[in-house]
């Protein structure tokens, strides 16, 4: 249904990952922002996890091959169909032939294009989330390149009005629950790991400074600039399993916070971790933003979890109403 | 898969034996590491202290690490002490699974142009290029656990006089295939890329497919034997 015209070098096909897998090694994987592909899914009729184009490299431009309908979520890609500007966070019906922008977004990282019947690629261990540096899933296990063609699942009928609908974004929704700094810093509720201690008197500039995230920073990870911290205690560590969010500290001092593509196993000493309801955000923090993190305890994690599910069903409640 | 129990340890061990260290990695996951040293007996324990979580349906997944164990829970646990108090008795109690797994052998090329790091090697061990091979090869090892990257085996049993720490900065353009050194482990990597172990050899095995019903070759508890079917020095 979709046939791509133009595309950045790092733009892949994602859903909600592969979390069964960890134990023999396979990263999660999926969407960066999972709560963008969520209400894009659930703004078609879609199941939550569906497959959709996470574009986090720009311009993306795609053709339709037939008609459908698409929901826009994630970053403010400054869309337009058919050079008409589309507005974010928007469902749409599409006809076939019509042409899809998106630019590279002012705020924020990626753009999530979601479509009716989820995008249909064949799953490899469960899920349909490209695995790039294992060279499996998605599109045979790589980013898009022009000339791709992408099939659509099948879609529940949808009546939508031919303008289409949206929500409120969830920076906007939520702007109580997740809160950003009067300067533009997005602070990240973590709770201290395992060897925070290892890192003695340097542990309050760890908390207390904005990081920036440095321009090596993707999928994988974000590598973020700042005063270095250096733990006190050089032991080498056995290697442990970790999860997307945990921030470790190279011998270098700067922090990397593992993300979606993250190895399911690694040695660097930790010193917090981003409680999951703050990733979707962390995926749309820009390269060259700046980041702080804030002590959290799991009973804030507990209440920010309540409020994207509080969100999530909005968002469903608007959709049947709709229907 | 034909597992065991063996015999209660004796009381003894479990009351010298200091409590295990649980940290917490965001608010679901718990990070359970084993007191002593790093050895199989530490790590069948872990084997039987995942197996037995793995039953609950409070908890989604565990990852087996080297002597620790990853504990991802359905639901945020509101208060981390009862948790960590559950997960440490747990520990106490948890005697060693033994797992006859399966035996691989492997296929390596020792030295040649793959193993950048085999002088480093000597250096530190002060052995001859011929002797840190031979004391690779004669050992045997086992899975400790397939963790990192897809298919990638920690492996246990390493000669200490050929321990080599892992790098400092890791190498860039590691090959998927490199038969490697890290600490007290080797492993074969499974993804080309920037690595930290050390490249003795190469193994033309295929270590991991994602579309086969067992992707990975390897499971914990399983034995590796590398037979050195060329060395070039």
């Amino acid at each position: 249904m979709i046939e791509v015209i133009a595309t950045g070098p790092q733009n892949t096909v994602q859903d909600l990952g592969r979390p069964d897998h960890r134990h023999i090694g396979v990263a999660v994987a999926g969407a960066m922002d999972s709560l963008a592909l969520r209400t894009g899914n659930l703004m078609l009729g879609n199941a939550p996890g569906a497959a959709a184009l996470e574009v986090q490299t720009f311009p993306l431009q795609v053709r339709f091959s037939e008609d459908g309908v698409i929901a826009l979520t994630g970053a403010d890609c400054r869309a337009t169909l058919d050079g008409r500007d589309l507005l974010p966070w928007w469902a749409l019906p599409v006809r076939a032939g019509q042409v899809l922008e998106l630019r590279h977004p002012r705020k924020q990282a990626r753009g999530y294009l979601c479509v009716a019947g989820g995008i249909k690629v064949p799953q490899v261990m469960g899920s349909s989330s490209t695995a790039l540096r294992g060279g499996f899933g998605g599109l045979q296990g790589r980013p898009l390149q022009a000339g791709d063609r992408l099939v659509a699942g099948a879609a529940r009928p949808c009546a939508l009005p031919a303008s289409g609908f949206g929500v409120q974004p969830p920076a906007q929704a939520l702007a109580a629950a997740f809160p950003l700094d009067a300067d533009g810093c997005l602070p990240l509720r973590a709770v201290p790991a395992g060897e925070a201690a290892w890192f003695a008197d340097d542990l309050p500039r760890f908390w207390a400074q904005a990081w920036k995230i440095s321009p090596q920073s993707n999928r994988t990870g974000y590598r973020l600039a700042g005063e270095p911290i250096q733990a006190q205690d050089s032991r080498e560590m056995r290697s442990y399993g970790l999860v997307p969010g945990v921030v470790q500290v190279p011998p270098g001092g700067e922090p990397i916070v593992q993300l979606s593509d993250a190895n399911t196993a690694g040695g660097y000493p930790k010193v917090a971790g981003v409680i999951e309801a703050d990733l979707w955000r962390l995926g749309q923090a820009a390269i060259g933003s700046r980041i702080r993190f804030v002590e959290a305890t799991p009973r804030e994690a507990i209440a920010a979890e309540a409020a994207l599910q509080a969100y999530l069903l909005d968002v469903q409640r608007l959709v049947e109403s709709a229907a | 898969m034909n597992q065991t129990l063996q015999a209660a340890r004796p009381l003894a061990a479990y009351l010298a034996e200091p409590a295990a260290r649980v940290s917490l990695i965001g608010a679901r996951a718990y990070l359970l590491e084993a007191p002593g040293e790093l050895n199989l007996e530490a790590q069948r324990r872990i084997w039987a202290l995942s197996q037995t979580l793995l039953t609950r349906s409070d908890i989604e997944t565990t990852v087996p690490g080297m002597t620790n164990l990853l504990v991802l829970f359905r639901q945020i646990p509101p208060e981390p002490a009862p948790v960590i108090e559950e997960l440490q008795g747990l520990w106490r109690c948890a005697d060693p699974l033994q797992r006859s797994g399966r035996t691989h052998e492997i296929a390596v090329c020792y030295g040649g142009e793959h193993a950048i790091d085999l002088p480093a090697v000597c250096d530190r061990s002060g052995l001859s290029d011929r002797e840190v091979v031979r004391r690779h090869h004669q050992a045997r090892y086992s899975v400790f656990a397939v963790a990192s990257a897809p298919g990638f085996g920690y492996l246990g049993g390493l000669d200490p006089a050929i321990y080599m720490p892992r790098k400092q900065v890791p190498s860039l353009h590691m090959l998927k295939g490199m038969v490697t050194i890290g600490g007290m482990q080797s492993g074969i990597a499974v993804l080309d890329g920037p690595n930290g172990w050390n490249a003795i050899g190469f193994a033309d095995t295929v270590m991991f497919d994602a579309h086969a019903p067992q992707p990975a070759l390897l499971a914990p508890g399983d034995t590796v034997c590398f037979l050195p079917e060329r060395i070039e020095l």
